[in-house]
């Protein structure tokens, strides 16, 4: 401990060697807290699950047989490897509403991310060239929504689109529509939903990357002959690119789990993976398919977070 | 035939009064807000010149050649080019091109792409662009670097590949924004005399603003100093040096002693000026000067002889005593106070390894000029 004490005391002698082994002690303790974290609050959490989803349903508390039990001792633990089933993951090839349900919700938040990204974009453009005194202004709207618990949000939408809602009350007194739009407990609903919700998602990677360009590369694009229109799609969004996959992956990776937004804005008809697990936990209480269904989608999300890290790697390797 | 500086020069059209001007600038005056970056400002460039506008910081030199890049539109005035008006034309319609202070590089383009950008922009055919490209990359001595990133690059090749982007699509003017800026001294020194066989080579006209004066003075053919907007002076770099009309160029380029003082006496030839403090000095005529004007009498070091006696022919001798000598090698500064008060700068070049007449501090000293030596200037 000494040691360590001499390390941080700046007027110890740095050079002796046992405060150099503390340093390096210390560095690779800064570098352990993070993994820790990932091992307790991730990698735990999921063998549990994964472990659960290996498991058959039953009436008891919790709702499952004990699988690879602890309480057996090392040979029941042991013996218990060849006891694993994989009922759970066969069940949802054989019903064909698992399957929908990931592809309508992988549809669903790619469609969504799209739709975010068009109307983030321009968002993130106007804030990333606005005067510099301004910026934080515009970046606090950005995040200002976040202050109001998003369920609460999600609900105001219902307020606003459904048929005597305030969207429709608005186009019917203007005399735009004759007839009040049916939005509500639709998919058109869950998209509003969804694009309203992770905006700030998108937003703020963009303008991250948008502000830190170097503006007279434009100047350099038009001085060149480039008119503004083509030196957008020739520079600046190239050179956003980092922020556009960030933005992207930031939307689609929770907007496919998605559950309260499907279920409030959805209507009952909408079949989206999340709603699917709620309802084999909740409904069911059949806790091994639901852990297997999370752990499918866990999957499904794997590849494009491996993809999003493959980008930033490739980012930071540009900026050097 | 006596000349000002040591250069002679035989590209003057400037000097010639039937030449057509290239670029105009006439009373152009841009206001941003409540400042007024540049003050109804004329000025006239020709073909084919090496042209430098240098001043301080926010001085306007940079809005001026953004104005003509079509980067900023002026508030009032005209800015003709070969004739036309550019009033309206945008960035990427004008025949000229800019090489940017910050290089502004693409850096998500290979070296080769970023000097084809412009060439494709304009159409241009892709075996021609390949051909051209190679030429440039030839001419900036980049060959082996054509597939490297910006980035991968050292600061000197950086700022190459600006150059060889700005005039591979040959404009008719190349704007050069603190072309050497961010390179170091010696690079620095190299790079302006790279500059100066480039403009030769491709006859473009080259507008280049600095802040360094040894820069334009090296480079240009003329230099516009400018100060607050406005244009103090336009004339050779020797000119600026040797003959500067106010005291503001006087002071901004080189040193200079400046002695105040009035008109005394102007006989056929030469006017004699007393100094507020007493110290008399001859000097050749200068033009609108008339007896009892308050005026600056501006000399620069390097033409005040400092000796331990007074030289005999000697028309101006002061005398004085060592303040501070500084041996630089080359030359030697003394800074002589007369016994008026006056503080004198002085430099002697070192011509010989040994002087036979030295000097240290707090002797006794004469400093000695020739009658033509400096220039009487407006107080």
């Amino acid at each position: 401990m000494t040691d360590i004490a001499a390390a941080v005391s700046p007027s110890a002698e740095t050079t002796a060697l046992p405060s150099r082994l503390a340093q390096g002690f210390i560095s690779r303790l800064v570098i352990i807290i993070p993994y820790l974290w990932l091992l307790f609050f991730f990698l735990v959490p999921f063998i549990i699950v994964f472990k659960i989803s290996l498991s058959q349903t039953a009436i008891s508390m919790p709702p499952y047989t004990p699988v690879l039990d602890f309480a057996d001792g090392i040979s029941g633990f042991l013996a218990g490897f060849r006891e694993l089933n994989f009922d759970n993951y066969t069940w949802l090839t054989q019903d064909a509403l698992y399957f929908n349900a990931y592809v309508t919700s992988v549809i669903i938040a790619g469609i969504s991310t799209v739709l975010t990204l068009i109307v983030g974009y321009p968002i993130a453009y106007g804030m990333a060239r606005a005067p510099a005194s301004v910026r934080p202004t515009l970046l606090m709207l950005v995040i200002l929504p976040f202050w109001t618990s998003f369920l609460i949000r999600v609900y105001a939408w219902i307020g606003i689109l459904k048929p005597e809602g305030l969207l429709n009350q608005v186009l019917l007194a203007t005399g735009i529509i004759s007839q009040p739009l049916i939005i509500l407990n639709t998919y058109t609903a869950i998209f509003i939903g969804i694009v309203y919700s992770y905006l700030p998602f998108m937003v703020l990677p963009l303008y991250s990357s948008l502000e830190k360009m170097d503006y007279s590369l434009i100047e350099a694009a038009k001085d060149l002959g480039c008119p503004p229109t083509s030196a957008f799609w020739k520079i600046t969004f190239p050179l956003s690119l980092p922020g556009v996959i960030a933005g992207c992956l930031l939307v689609f990776i929770p907007a496919v789990g998605e559950f309260v937004i499907p279920d409030l804005l959805g209507g009952s008809q909408t079949l989206m993976i999340g709603k699917t697990l709620w309802n084999e936990f909740f409904a069911n209480r059949d806790w091994p398919v639901s852990s297997a269904v999370a752990v499918i989608l866990l999957l499904l999300l794997i590849v494009p977070i491996m993809f999003f890290q493959r980008a930033q790697a490739r980012a930071q390797e540009q900026d050097k | 035939m006596k000349s000002l500086g040591s250069i002679r020069r035989d590209f003057a059209p400037w000097t010639d009064p039937n030449a057509k001007p290239y670029i105009q600038f006439d009373k152009v005056t841009k206001k941003f807000g409540d400042f007024t970056a540049v003050n109804n400002l004329s000025l006239t460039i020709f073909e084919r010149e090496f042209f430098a506008l240098l001043g301080a910081s926010g001085c306007g030199k940079s809005t001026l050649l953004r104005m003509l890049a079509g980067f900023e539109e002026p508030t009032a005035g005209r800015i003709l080019l070969d004739g036309q008006d550019l009033r309206g034309i945008p960035p990427y319609r004008r025949p000229v091109n800019m090489m940017f202070q910050s290089y502004a590089l693409f850096p998500h383009m290979t070296v080769e792409k970023n000097i084809a950008f412009g060439l494709k922009q304009e159409g241009m055919p892709a075996p021609d662009i390949e051909k051209r490209v190679a030429e440039m990359l030839r001419l900036v001595k980049l060959e082996q670097f054509a597939k490297r990133k910006p980035h991968q690059l050292s600061g000197g090749q950086r700022q190459r590949v600006a150059l060889a982007r700005s005039v591979a699509k040959r404009p008719k003017v190349l704007l050069l924004d603190e072309p050497l800026g961010a390179l170091d001294k010696k690079l620095r020194e190299e790079t302006q005399f790279e500059l100066m066989d480039l403009q030769q080579e491709l006859g473009l006209t080259f507008v280049v603003v600095t802040h360094d004066q040894e820069e334009a003075m090296t480079m240009a053919d003329r230099i516009a100093i400018m100060d607050k907007g406005e244009v103090m002076q336009v004339a050779t770099p020797a000119e600026i040096y040797e003959a500067p009309t106010s005291r503001f160029v006087a002071h901004f380029v080189g040193n200079v002693n400046l002695f105040e003082g009035k008109v005394a006496e102007r006989s056929a030839n030469t006017t004699r000026i007393t100094g507020a403090t007493g110290a008399e000095i001859v000097v050749d005529n200068a033009a609108n000067t008339a007896t009892g004007a308050e005026i600056v009498f501006a000399i620069r070091p390097e033409k005040i002889k400092v000796s331990s006696k007074k030289p005999a022919d000697a028309v101006n001798a002061l005398q004085g005593e060592v303040y501070d000598v500084a041996y630089l090698g080359d030359m030697t500064v003394y800074h002589i106070r007369l016994d008026d008060g006056q503080m004198v700068r002085a430099s002697a070049l070192n011509a010989s390894r040994v002087t036979e007449d030295p000097l240290t501090w707090n002797d006794r000293a004469w400093v000695s000029f020739r009658p033509d030596a400096g220039v009487i200037l407006a107080r």
